[in-house]
């Protein structure tokens, strides 16, 4: 141990003595490509990373548990906070499963747009994933392009709910509010666009030398070790089990749509890359078909069922019961009956899930957020050992986590 | 006298209750005589004290001293080759139990399941990790959030409050915003615990508000000066404004009038 010293200050990043020679380094929480707040402590022989032990919890702001003492609508906004960068599909991961608990089913419109908020976050993210994973192998100019069509698709999102990244754009039992007037124009420009600027990242990185150099066989899982840490989404599918949620258990209005899983059998960080990119093809696919469901469907928003979900605003000012069904619900809450529900939905990261165990109180028993990236994380302490210092970071940029689902 | 809180659950409770109202159950389903899940029950007979379906999920109460060798049948016979989740509810209060679920996934037939087991207060439970490797992280943190312990884990540490926290956050009688020994934790890692007079605990409350407190709260309209003492009441004073080259808000005069 160092004695350490004002002149002689203690380097905590480092430790080298040890009997079998292999050095003890700190990567993180203040590390750039750390992804927000992870620390990886790293046990290296030479160049060659022996133990990996993430560390996690510098992000925790006790959702849980904030959960139980709040009413579920409360509650709902908090969900923004989990998965920072698509906060859309929390919204509706929680909606979703009160619902379920309800026993309520959103209108049709509802659903329309719900699906469309969704598949618009999953672009966001991926993204977002895309901008951040090649800045941090090394690719400056992408980021750049990625972060310019993010900015469109915020710019959709604010003038949808207002926000541009903690949305609260989904309520239980439906939606606030219909889309605003030109909304679909603007959201048919922005889908034209993308694939041309979907290929404009592909020219850049697909075949691009430097790489694959940096990701073709990095950051290897197999499909056992995928199934048995609990990888989701794209990690479960670039390990070549086909497996995506929206279409195995289809919610909303997933089982209507025409669209492809795609699937990779390499295992590998450049697999997972393509298989980003292909996702982002197959939801502006997705949008495209939802657009004219907009127009066909019904004017409603809101689910109708009194003892859960007020009334529209209209019933309100006009009808006493509807204000006194109003009133008990925002001074009280809602009262679900008693059960235990979970429900996955595909979030852009892997399965998003919520476990909602309700005694009949209007706050939850306990709410339990299964969040894809926490098992991703857990899976880094098999994925980084055997791989080189170097490409840590092209690993932990793979995995595509979000510290705010992480750590809760 | 002080108000009575209850000391086996801390959580919110509701205000209102009517002791008329009972709340309905969410239905629960028969497994039936065929399909899936039926044979899965088949398959686990022996282990099963009840199981029914809730809401399209098969549910199994089995006892905890089975749970890997259900958890074994559940993924080499039934298929089901992915546990989706773990974690426990906390009923203390009500049976001095944790009630802990398995959340399990079959992926060929997308069908899922949950294995329940309950546990008394001071039991641990058998480490899932041999079977599921995602267990090493949700066990963690089910021992960090419920003080359960778990045997034979490869690494039982806390993982997501710090490692010299006391308290386990996710249980009843722990409070929202945290015990006594929460709002010392930093003052005693930052100044020392010798200086705990000095410093006083850490407000672990972000929305508490304290009138009288003239330094870390703007009163707007009624300011006084920086650190004045208001507990016995203040002396009212004018709302000053500065002087700018084209307005004086100091005296009401015809431009600002003009202004308005």
């Amino acid at each position: 141990m160092q004695v350490t010293t004002k002149l002689t200050p203690f380097f905590e990043n480092l430790n080298f003595e040890r009997a079998d020679n292999t050095m003890v380094i700190n990567f993180g929480p203040q590390h750039p490509s750390a992804h927000g707040q992870l620390r990886l402590v790293l046990e290296l022989d030479g160049e060659q990373v022996v133990k990996a032990l993430p560390d996690i919890g510098y992000l925790h702001r006790g959702v849980e548990k904030m959960a139980e003492n709040m009413t579920y609508n409360e509650f709902l906004p908090t969900t923004d906070r989990l998965d920072y960068i698509a906060s859309t599909s929390n919204n509706y991961a929680y909606a979703l499963s009160v619902e379920r608990l309800l026993g309520i089913e959103a209108p049709r419109r509802a659903q329309v747009i719900r699906t469309m908020l969704l598949e618009l976050n999953r672009i966001m993210s991926h993204l977002f994933f895309l901008a951040t994973h090649a800045l941090d192998v090394g690719a400056m100019s992408i980021f750049l392009y990625t972060f310019r069509e993010r900015e469109y698709a915020m710019d959709l999102m604010e003038s949808y709910c207002g926000a541009r990244l903690t949305h609260a754009a989904v309520r239980i039992g439906g939606v606030p509010l219909d889309l605003p007037t030109g909304w679909l124009e603007d959201l048919e420009k922005f889908l034209n666009n993308m694939p041309e600027n979907i290929k404009l990242y592909e020219d850049l990185l697909t075949e691009n030398r430097i790489w694959k150099m940096r990701l073709e066989n990095v950051g290897v899982v197999s499909a056992e070790d995928a199934l048995s840490w609990g990888c989701t989404g794209p990690m479960l599918r670039g390990s070549g089990i086909k497996y995506d949620i929206r279409k195995e258990e289809p919610y909303e209005l997933y089982g209507e749509l025409d669209f492809d899983i795609p699937v990779s059998d390499r295992c590998d960080s450049y697999g997972r890359y393509r298989l980003y990119m292909e996702e982002m093809k197959q939801s502006v696919k997705i949008l495209h078909q939802l657009i004219p469901m907009h127009e066909e469907s019904e004017p409603q928003l809101m689910a109708h069922a009194p003892k859960y979900i007020s009334a529209p605003k209209e019933e309100i000012m006009t009808q006493n019961y509807a204000l006194m069904q109003h009133f008990v619900l925002v001074t009280q809450g809602m009262r679900p009956p008693k059960g235990e529900v979970y429900v996955p939905t595909e979030s852009p990261k892997g399965e998003l899930g919520f476990y909602i165990k309700s005694e009949g109180e209007p706050y939850a028993y306990r709410l339990k957020c299964r969040a894809p990236s926490f098992f991703h994380t857990g899976l880094l302490q098999k994925m980084l050992v055997g791989s080189y210092l170097a490409d840590v970071v092209t690993i932990i940029g793979s995995t595509n986590i979000v510290f705010g689902e992480v750590d809760r | 006298m002080r108000k009575y809180t209850p000391k086996d659950s801390r959580q919110k409770k509701s205000y209102y209750t009517d002791r008329f109202w009972v709340a309905p159950r969410v239905p629960r389903e028969d497994v039936g005589e065929d399909g899936h899940f039926a044979d899965v029950v088949k398959t686990l007979k022996k282990y099963i004290s009840e199981g029914y379906v809730e809401l399209g999920q098969l549910v199994l109460h089995i006892k905890p001293k089975d749970n890997l060798a259900v958890l074994e049948l559940l993924r080499d016979k039934c298929g089901y080759a992915m546990c989706s989740e773990l974690s426990a509810v906390d009923y203390l209060a009500q049976s001095g139990e944790f009630e802990i679920f398995y959340q399990m996934l079959n992926l060929d037939l997308a069908k899922r399941a949950r294995v329940v087991c309950r546990i008394k207060q001071n039991e641990s439970i058998e480490s899932i990790v041999p079977l599921f490797k995602m267990a090493n992280f949700a066990e963690r943190e089910m021992f960090d959030m419920f003080g359960i312990y778990v045997n034979n884990h490869p690494y039982l540490k806390r993982i997501i409050m710090p490692d010299d926290w006391s308290g386990h956050p996710l249980l009843k009688t722990y409070p929202l915003q945290g015990d006594e020994a929460a709002s010392w934790y930093e003052v005693d890692k930052i100044f020392g615990k010798e200086n705990r007079d000095v410093i006083g605990p850490e407000n672990r409350d972000p929305a508490k508000v304290d009138r009288y407190d003239t330094q870390r709260f703007s009163r707007v309209g009624y300011e006084v000066p920086f650190g004045a003492d208001i507990s016995e009441g203040e002396e009212p004073n004018e709302i000053e404004y500065s002087k700018t080259a084209f307005v004086n808000y100091q005296k009401k005069s015809k431009q600002l009038k003009k202004k308005r």
